[in-house]
Parts: C-alpha cells; sequence; structure tokens
C-alpha cells in the first residue's frame, strides 16, 4: 500500500498543529522555572501561563482568564466539574442530571457520585440525539444542584440547543456543566450567551498538545477542589503547571479563533460530500445523529446487515483510519451507548461508522473513501447471515 | 491487536457461503455483541464432506468462521464434535482475551449444526454436548 493513510478519526486522537509544536518548543528547549518562583525564570513562564490562559478565554468568551482552570485534560475537567460541583453544594440538594449520551468520563464519574447519596436522573434524548426540553423541565427538582450535558455529541455529532437548556437549569437555580470537547474550536462557542456555569474544554480535540485540558468556572461557582497541594490554579488544582501544555493550547486557542469559520465550512462541505455520497450509493445505509444541528467535522453513518469492526478492520487495510463509534467503548463489546439511547436497534448500532475530518484532512480523502466503502459493505454483507437476497 | 492468522483469515476468509441442500444448519448468535454466525455442513458417509458459513461480526469471528469450517472439512461426526474453542483459537495464534468467546461462537455454531443434522437423521447425540455461547455472559 504506497497510497498514504487517509485519516478520519480525529475525534479519537487529533493531530497537534505544527504551529502548536512550535510554540511550545522554547518553553521545553530554552525556558523553564516554576511559575510560583519570584525570580526572572520563573516570572517568564508565569507570564506565558497567563497569556495561554488568557487566550482560552477568550475563545469562550470568558469574562475574566481567572475563569480558566488547566488540567491535565477533559476527563480530569469532567471529573472536577463533577466532583467538585456535586461535594460543594450537598447542602443545597443531592440531585443530579444528565443525559445517557454523555462521554464515558462524564457517566462513570455520575455512577461514581452515587455511591456519597447522589441521586443522578437522566433526561431521555430524541432519535437524533438532542435533549427532550420538555422532559428536562418535568425532571428538575429543588434539589437539582447540577445540570451536565455535553455541548454537542463527539460520536453523532448533534449539537444541542444549550441556551434553551440554560434557561431551564438557571430557573431552578442549578448549575449548568457542559462538557465542550467536541464543540470549542469547532463552533462558535459562547459561555456568556450559551449560559453555561461550567465547561470542559479539550486542548487535543483542536490541534493542541495532549495531557492538557480546562475548565472554565464561571467566577462565583462554588466547587471543591479535587486535587490538593500547593493551591496553584486559584486553589483549585495544585501542581506545578505545565507550562509547555498551556502553552500549546493557547496556541491552539488563537489559531482556532483565527481559522474556525474557514475550517468549518470547508470541512463541513466535505461532510456533505461524504455522507450524500455514501447514503446515494449505498442501499440500506442511514445518517446517525442530527442532519442539521450537527457538527461540521462529524460524518456518522449505520448501515444494515454488517457489524462496525469488520468495517474499521477492512477499512484500514485500504489505508483508510476511522472508527465504529468512540475510541472508548472498543473495549467493551457493545455497541455505543449513544445510539442505543438514540433508540437505534442493537443490530443496526452495530454497523455504523464515524468518519471525523479534521483541518489535515483533503478533498482527495473524500473521494477515496467514496471509492472504496461501497465495495467493501458489499463484500461483508455478502458474508453476513442477515443480508435479504435482494440486497446482496 | 489481532494475529497476522487472524488477519489472513479476516482478509481471505475460507469457505464463505451458504449450502443449498444442507444436512445441518447451526445458528448461534452471542447476546452481548450481537454477533451471529450460522455453519452449514454437508455430511458423506459419516464425514463433513463440505462446511460452509456466513457471519455477521466482528473481525474475530469472522476469522474464526473461516477457521472452523477448515479444522472440520473431512473430519468425521464425532471428530468435529471435539473440536473446542481454544482449537480455534490455537489454530489462529491466539485471540485478545476479549475476543476469546468469538472463537466460542464458531466452535458452539459447527456443533450445533452437527446436532441439526443428527436430530433430522433421528441419531441420538452423544452426552454432554452442549451449546454454551447463547447464554455465555462476556463479563470483562
Ligand atoms: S465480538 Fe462477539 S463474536 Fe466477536
Amino acid at each position: 500500500m504506497s497510497q498514504d493513510i487517509v485519516y478520519m478519526d480525529y475525534a479519537s486522537a487529533s493531530k497537534t498543529d505544527p504551529r502548536v509544536i512550535d510554540a511550545m518548543l522554547p518553553y521545553m528547549k530554552e525556558y523553564f522555572g516554576n511559575p510560583s518562583s519570584p525570580h526572572t525564570s520563573g516570572l517568564r513562564m508565569k507570564s506565558a501561563l497567563e497569556e495561554a490562559r488568557a487566550s482560552v478565554a477568550r475563545l469562550v468568551n470568558a469574562e475574566k482568564p481567572t475563569e480558566i482552570v488547566f488540567t491535565s485534560g477533559a476527563t480530569e475537567s469532567n471529573n472536577m466539574a463533577l466532583r467538585g460541583v456535586a461535594f460543594r453544594n450537598k447542602d443545597r440538594g443531592n440531585q443530579i442530571l444528565a443525559t445517557r449520551i454523555e462521554h464515558i468520563s462524564v457517566l462513570n464519574t455520575l455512577k461514581y457520585l452515587t455511591k456519597f447519596g447522589f441521586e443522578v436522573t437522566y433526561v431521555p434524548v430524541d432519535s437524533y440525539g438532542l435533549v427532550d426540553l420538555e422532559a428536562l423541565k418535568n425532571a428538575i427538582t429543588d434539589r437539582t444542584i447540577l445540570v451536565t450535558i455535553g455541548y454537542a455529541n463527539n460520536e453523532v455529532g448533534t449539537i444541542q440547543q444549550i441556551r434553551e437548556i440554560s434557561e431551564i437549569v438557571h430557573s431552578k437555580n442549578a448549575y449548568l456543566h457542559t462538557d465542550a470537547t467536541a464543540a470549542v474550536g469547532k463552533i462558535p462557542v459562547d459561555v456568556l450567551k450559551d449560559g453555561v456555569d461550567l465547561m470542559t474544554i479539550s486542548s487535543w480535540d483542536m490541534y493542541g498538545p495532549y495531557g492538557i485540558g480546562a475548565l472554565y468556572i464561571k467566577k462565583g461557582t462554588r466547587v471543591e477542589p479535587l486535587i490538593i497541594g500547593g493551591g496553584q490554579e486559584g486553589g483549585l488544582r495544585s501542581g506545578t503547571e505545565n507550562v509547555p501544555g498551556a502553552v500549546g493550547m493557547g496556541k491552539a486557542a488563537e489559531l482556532a479563533m483565527a481559522e474556525m469559520s474557514s475550517d468549518a465550512s470547508r470541512l463541513s462541505k466535505m461532510r456533505d460530500r461524504l455522507i450524500e455520497g455514501i447514503l446515494k450509493n449505498i442501499p440500506y445505509s442511514f445518517l446517525n445523529g442530527h442532519p442539521t444541528r450537527r457538527l461540521p467535522h462529524n460524518a456518522n453513518v449505520r448501515f444494515s446487515f454488517v457489524e462496525g469492526e469488520s468495517l474499521v478492520l477492512s477499512l484500514d487495510m485500504e489505508g483508510i483510519a476511522v472508527s465504529s463509534g468512540s475510541a472508548c467503548s472498543s473495549k467493551t463489546l457493545e455497541p455505543s451507548h449513544v445510539l442505543i439511547a438514540m433508540g437505534i436497534p442493537h443490530v443496526e448500532a452495530q454497523g455504523s461508522l464515524l468518519m471525523s475530518l479534521g483541518r489535515f484532512n483533503k478533498e482527495e480523502d473524500v473521494d477515496r473513501v467514496l471509492e472504496v466503502l461501497p465495495r467493501i459493505v458489499k463484500g461483508l454483507r455478502e458474508m453476513s447471515p442477515l443480508t435479504p437476497k435482494e440486497v446482496s | 491487536m489481532y494475529s497476522q492468522k487472524v488477519m489472513d483469515h479476516f482478509r481471505n476468509p475460507r469457505n464463505v457461503g451458504e449450502i443449498k441442500d444442507a444436512d445441518g444448519i447451526g445458528k448461534v448468535g452471542n447476546p452481548v455483541c450481537g454477533d451471529l454466525m450460522w455453519i452449514y455442513i454437508k455430511v458423506k458417509d459419516n464425514r463433513l464432506e463440505d462446511v460452509k458459513f456466513k457471519t455477521f461480526g466482528c473481525g474475530a469471528a469472522i476469522a474464526t468462521s473461516s477457521m472452523i469450517t477448515e479444522l472440520a472439512k473431512g473430519k468425521t461426526i464425532e471428530e468435529a464434535l471435539k473440536i473446542t474453542r481454544q482449537d480455534v483459537a490455537d489454530a489462529l495464534d491466539g485471540l485478545p482475551p476479549i475476543k476469546m468467546h468469538c472463537s466460542n461462537l464458531a466452535a458452539d455454531g459447527l456443533k450445533a449444526a452437527i446436532l441439526d443434522y443428527m436430530k433430522k437423521k433421528g441419531i441420538k447425540p452423544p452426552e454432554g454436548i452442549k451449546i454454551e455461547s447463547e447464554t455465555e455472559k462476556c463479563d470483562l
């Protein structure tokens, strides 16, 4: 296989932008020092850290840079938001609302919280993955302290009506946390307009480095720290700061601000060409997720009568990297919990293919997938006992 | 994740398809992963003259189906009934732990096909032959 690999799995792991790496290098090769030290070496690190914080704050329109807390990544941010708010606000109530399409780090943290007397109520989503606002209104009570709903779903690409959700949540004086991992840097996100209290921000999802992430915490929100120590990050996240990481994430945020709209219009055109090409040329293929409220880089399609892993392996043999769902779900045997929560039958959900585009994809990549995929699906269908005679 | 043998059988599966006038058909599935396997056998003079499969499932499910058809072809009914999931996995140079149940599905599919044949012929199956995968739990 002499061809280059066609990479369409940016939802599982993304490439760090070379410009980000260039920005980080001096902070690994030349500069060092503890940002808490009063000498010049320390102060240089401190000011780089604060500049990065300001860049991330600008990207999501936070009022103050101090509302951004750097963490080790989105999983830690989700943990900090959920555990931090729950434990700190126990006196106000014990109910937390969520959906079943949240990321595994949210779902498992919620499960953990139930051991401490917190009660988690799951609000249903419709067949597109959109939160049912009426059901949310009915589920929220005076005991609700926190609602956590992802800004946009990483797997099926559906973008929630966060503004409307926020109004419902705030009418009961609960906090709204949103895991915006899949959204920040891809679509405009504005914490003030959207009315969120806490927001998880990923670095690598927006072509920044791994090992760093952030949590936006609106000023005045009551949160207990997860990691106790020297009181860095406003006392919320102790440990000597990861300055090179923060600088990289800050640079990624700057690039996102400058390039988001052009990236999005280019990628959404490629996405649409991919989806339309597949639905047109492969019988019994269906779009997963919302047709219009959709992340610009997400194409998730399911094929009846075939199974996802064999699709992924077959495409890999053609030099195409895609996913059959969330990267985390490949550790279990069950199909995507997101698709199941959307009411898609088990056997149908099994045949899903997630193609997530990124900044480094080219038009030819779409051509290549459209060229190869029909043959692969056909081959697997010929092998499948589920395929009706008229299809194979 | 998979051995070269597995990938070889996935890439070029042997004996795919149906046997139109099969003497026995085994249809098995794993309720957790949802994968399905159908094994067809043709018997002549107490030997498996032909074995074919159709599978809806993961890479390992396809590779184990392919492998079991190879292992079973030409064997007597008695010999074929003795093929275990371990035999299938070993013949493929091993499977990842989470995928061991796929080899069980293949071994069960063959057993089910033979039992179906025996039933049709009114032959009493030997003691202790069980189809496990239908009720198998895939706890990890
Ligand atoms: S994952 Fe269940 S048969 Fe392969």
